[in-house]
């Protein structure tokens, strides 16, 4: 359940942001998670309850936009969808990938009040 | 708060030294500092929008540089061992403390969430070792580890085993600075751990296959199981061995020497 911790490091930035700008509370918050960073929505779900209770992301507003994964192969340069980190290259079966997207897990941007 | 499902309980994460001095340093971090409560007002204030694209785990891979750069400064050979709880990490590192006695300068981290059970096996070996408990937390971050450095102050050339919670999952997010991640796994956890839990397997250099004494009495295919991991991890290396017979510990030692000399080749 390392998804407290994520949301504890959200919380952290977002007092620092709000601080900064001189603001009250964070409006809103959009976070972008790649389909292979390891987050489970519903741990997501459930940590972000708790853990922004008395902070300035309590009344937020939060968006989270997925990123589907997107591999390149090492041996044939086909790029491809890639639902697991175990699956191989659709044409040619080789398992050297590069992952291009789907690892992400940031903060995109805020509104504050 | 409670790191795991965010109770009111004051979790502290307890950083300690163990042994021959007994208990130096206590020093507790509070994972959370508490925050007064924040009453939305309803006088009328600017809206404000600020784009950040920040990585959210910016502030541990920030540290962990920070770590790593110390490592490589002083050409210390850091490493982070990872595997579900029972696969052997503390008595393969009892084993290697003892047999590469006096032929190396080593240091441990001991991690868990409660105990200094593990951390009191090593300090019988007479090997400096700083437990660090995380109460209710999953994994071990970069900012522990820096905590934990500066009560061990490794010498310059050493090696250092950093042996993080047993969790196949959360640690694999946390970069703590690290030159190699070693990913063990026991003969008696099954052949298909490496896609079961494939974000270890992929983010680790080395997987010790531990326990192979055990074999002949389990049904598990060591081909299956490299099979699996390469999968997910094409360049991975594999160690067989056995902690209790000593079977193929030798070449977990040669690993470790060809692995701290790059490291000091890095510098030159």
């Amino acid at each position: 359940m390392h998804e407290f911790s994520i949301v504890m490091s959200i919380v952290e930035t977002a007092e620092e942001k709000v601080k900064e700008h001189h603001a009250h509370s964070v409006e809103s918050i959009d976070l972008v998670i790649g389909d292979l960073a390891g987050v489970d929505s519903h741990a997501l779900d459930f940590a972000w309850e708790s853990a922004v209770k008395n902070t300035v992301l309590q009344t937020a507003k939060r968006n989270i936009i997925h990123l589907a994964a997107r591999a390149k192969c090492l041996e044939c340069d086909c790029e491809f969808e890639i639902k697991e980190l175990f699956d191989g290259c659709p044409l040619c079966g080789e398992p050297l990938l590069q992952i291009m997207q789907g690892k992400e897990l940031q903060i995109k941007s805020m509104i504050l009040n | 708060m409670c790191a795991t499902c965010g109770c009111d309980s004051d979790a502290k994460v307890s950083i300690h030294r163990v042994g021959e001095a007994g208990l130096l340093n206590v020093e507790n971090l509070t994972l959370t500092p508490l925050k007064e409560p924040i009453h939305v007002g309803t006088e009328k204030r600017d809206r404000k929008e600020i784009t950040l694209e920040q990585d959210v785990l910016l502030k541990n891979n920030l540290l962990a540089e920070r770590n790593r750069g110390y490592f490589l400064a002083k050409e210390i050979l850091a490493l982070n061992l990872v595997s579900s709880p029972g696969s052997g990490k503390t008595s393969l590192l009892e084993r290697t403390l003892l047999d590469l006695r006096g032929t190396e300068n080593f240091y441990v981290i001991e991690g868990d969430q409660q105990t200094s059970n593990d951390a009191d096996r090593i300090a019988a070996t007479h090997v400096p070792v700083v437990q660090i408990n995380t109460g209710k937390g999953c994994h071990l971050d970069s900012e522990m580890i820096s905590s934990a450095i500066q009560q061990l102050h490794p010498q310059n050339g050493s090696i250092l085993f950093i042996e993080n919670i047993g969790n196949l999952v959360c640690p694999a997010m946390f970069d703590l600075g690290e030159q190699k991640r070693v990913v063990i796994i026991s003969v008696t956890e099954g052949d298909d751990k490496p896609i079961k839990y494939p974000d270890m397997f992929q983010s680790s250099q080395l997987c010790i296959i531990n326990k192979i004494d055990l074999l002949p009495y389990l049904k598990c295919d060591l081909d299956k199981l490299k099979q699996y991991a390469r999968r997910v991890n094409p360049t991975m290396e594999f160690i067989e061995l056995s902690c209790t017979t000593g079977e193929g510990l030798s070449q977990w030692y040669d690993w470790l020497k060809k692995e701290k000399l790059q490291e000091q080749s890095m510098l030159v």
